[in-house]
């Protein structure tokens, strides 16, 4: 995605990680930028719309990928 | 009594390494959803935010307590399967082989994403602990009235 500001890495990272990294990166971009991540932990399929519901921010998207990785996209709403 | 949703109040009686995990997992998963935290660690809970290495205690009763019950989190053991210490390394070698992040720093995290901790002054006076047992970032002492006043303003209360 062109648009994204920020390109994380979580892969290997264990919960609580993924929600504590991704609280931290959000702060870095500006509100209606997004950022996007890859993560191995398939917890994150469950654990990062419920992040995202709980801070307000928006889940673009989130996919499970041929590689067993999940990729998903975040915009900063507020 | 004023109710926010997003504060969380956690009492952490206990001292495995387990549960003082558990905890903080919690804590900061919270922090990390924006939520405050405030952690209010009483009795054997007061080890998790103990300095490593250090024996606490003044009396007789006091210093075989702190020789007994080590605190810091590089001298908790697991609730279960401890063994005198075996189970401790165990654990700690399965969670680092599978990645999981160990408990020097989630506590780190917990601090980073600003979580209170909260020690129980009745529970240090008992043990014979001090504030300088403690890590910097442990704030000064309480008792079950701040506790309470926390609790009641949280949408959320955990007891570990």
């Amino acid at each position: 995605m062109s648009d994204t500001k920020l390109s994380l890495d979580f892969k290997g990272l264990l919960c609580p990680m993924p929600v504590v990294k991704l609280a931290k990166a959000i702060k870095e971009i500006q509100v209606g930028e997004t950022l996007e991540a890859v993560a191995t932990d398939p917890g994150v399929m469950a654990d990062i719309p419920a992040w995202t519901r709980s801070t307000g921010h928006e889940l673009v998207s989130l996919d499970k990928r041929e590689d067993k990785t999940f990729k998903f996209v975040v915009k900063r709403v507020k | 009594m004023t109710e926010k949703k997003d504060k969380l109040t956690l009492v952490v009686l206990s001292g495995d390494l387990d549960k003082v995990m558990a905890a903080f997992i919690i804590a900061t998963g919270a922090a990390a959803a924006g939520k405050e935290v405030v952690m209010f660690f009483t009795f054997w809970g007061l080890k998790a935010i103990q300095k490593d290495g250090m024996f606490t205690g003044k009396g007789l009763f006091g210093r075989m307590l702190g020789v007994m019950n080590r605190g810091g989190l590089n001298a908790i053991g697991p609730s279960r399967l401890n063994m005198g210490g075996m189970g401790r390394w165990m654990f700690k070698l399965m969670m680092k082989q599978k990645g999981v992040t160990q408990l020097p720093e989630l506590r780190a995290a917990a601090i980073d994403l600003g979580v209170q901790m909260l020690p129980c002054q009745m529970s240090m006076d008992v043990m014979e602990i001090s504030q300088e047992h403690f890590i910097p970032e442990a704030a000064q002492p309480v008792g079950v009235a701040t506790m309470l006043e926390h609790a009641s303003e949280s949408g959320i209360q955990f007891f570990i």
